[in-house]
């Protein structure tokens, strides 16, 4: 029996949608059948970031109204082995689909898979209600800002609301020299105002721009950051207990040697 | 003078401080306003603590979360309440 993960924020433009195409893959790699859904109806967006546009015959709203068997829909990855994409529909609404239709859908999936990852649009409407339907666990994904975790925080409310209790959280776009100088709040500011236990932290990162560009996962690049955070997230989802990485290496020149004359000790994140 | 340490410390407050603050504040509100029920279960305990001592006017009953600015420039949240008694029960009375 699989398990249903949504990934959501409130918010919309933090992160949600590569962090799901990146924890997908990164589980995949490590040997599980995943299936990724895009449950942003309208605004499809996961197909890209994946590199999959070009292979799109039918889509969720597709399966769910019957118009194809769901296992037309899931796109097979031939990159990573036991990865799928069920692709969110690009002309219906967020009307298209119910809570209770995401729920059997749900349901059918983890038959057939160990990770069902749904990618959450922004908002707290419908679209929010259903990609959270049929889910067993939530990821909460921000950045460190006060719109961003404000509407987190409001997430993690709504999520407790509808069952969902003990959602995790993932920092993204840290930027460790704006921490440094006490621009940006600092994990533990944040933790503390969100009162949620850390999945992880991803850095900022220009290669997830640029994986983004290729429809290549950043957490296939063996020596990019963001791709070392989402790997280690996703061993902590197989109930791995893996440190946070070093973020230090941002570290300009002339704070190196700064740290080196001080002696201080790299703190991780 | 006073005003130019006042100055020197607001030039040393670290912008991410202020974003905490200001959060926690701002979230008091949002997380009472995300549960409907919250200032209801509020007011039905504060109803039966009180109904002890006096009888009120519940339908007059008046409970809201607000912001009290300080001299300062700062604010605090508080729970405001407005309760119209009808009639002080004969209990506790100061019979000293
Ligand atoms: N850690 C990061 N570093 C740099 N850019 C990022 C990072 N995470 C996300 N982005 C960029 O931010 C934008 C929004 O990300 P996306 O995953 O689409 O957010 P959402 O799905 O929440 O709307 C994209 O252009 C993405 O490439
Ligand atoms: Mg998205």
């Amino acid at each position: 029996m699989g398990e249903v993960i949504v990934i959501t924020s409130g918010k919309g433009g933090v992160g949600k949608t590569t962090t799901t195409a990146n924890i997908g893959t990164a589980l995949a790699l490590a040997g599980k059948k995943v299936v990724l859904i895009d449950a942003d109806i309208g605004l499809r967006n996961l197909d890209v970031v994946m590199g999959l546009e070009n292979r799109i015959v039918y889509d969720l709203v597709d399966a769910v109204e019957g118009v194809c068997r769901l296992k037309q829909a899931l796109i097979r990855d031939k990159r990573f082995e036991g990865l799928y994409l069920l692709p969110a529909a690009q002309t219906r609404d967020k009307n298209a689909v119910s809570p209770a239709q995401m729920q059997k859908l749900c349901e059918e999936l983890k038959e057939h898979f160990d990770f069902i990852l749904i990618d959450s649009p922004a908002g707290i409407e419908q679209g929010f209600k259903n990609a959270i339907a049929g889910a067993d666990k939530a990821i909460v994904v921000t950045v460190p800002e006060v719109s961003a975790v404000r509407d987190a925080d409001r997430i993690i409310g709504l999520l407790a609301a509808n069952e969902l209790i003990e959602p995790k959280l993932i920092v993204n776009r840290l930027r460790m020299d704006m921490v440094k100088r006490g621009d940006m709040m600092n994990i533990e500011d944040t933790i503390d105002i969100l009162g949620v236990d850390l999945l992880g932290v991803v850095p900022d990162d220009e290669n997830i721009i640029v994986s983004s560009n290729r429809g290549e996962p950043v957490v296939t690049e063996e020596r990019s950051l963001a791709g070392q955070a989402y790997r280690n997230i996703s061993q902590r989802l197989l109930g791995k207990e893996v440190p946070l990485i070093n973020m230090e290496t941002e570290d300009t020149f002339m704070e190196k040697l700064r740290r080196l004359f001080s002696g201080k000790n790299n703190k991780r994140y | 003078m006073l005003d130019f340490f006042k100055f020197l410390g607001k030039e040393q407050n670290k912008s991410k401080d202020v974003a905490k603050e200001r959060l926690k504040l701002v979230l008091i509100h949002d997380r009472a306003n995300i549960s409907p029920k919250f200032l209801d279960m509020v007011k039905g305990d504060i109803i039966k603590v009180i109904s002890n001592y006096m009888e009120i006017d519940e339908s007059g009953f008046d409970i809201r979360l607000s912001r009290i600015e300080h001299e300062d420039d700062n604010y605090t949240s508080a729970l405001i309440a407005n309760i119209p008694i009808k009639r002080m029960k004969n209990i506790g009375k100061n019979n000293g």
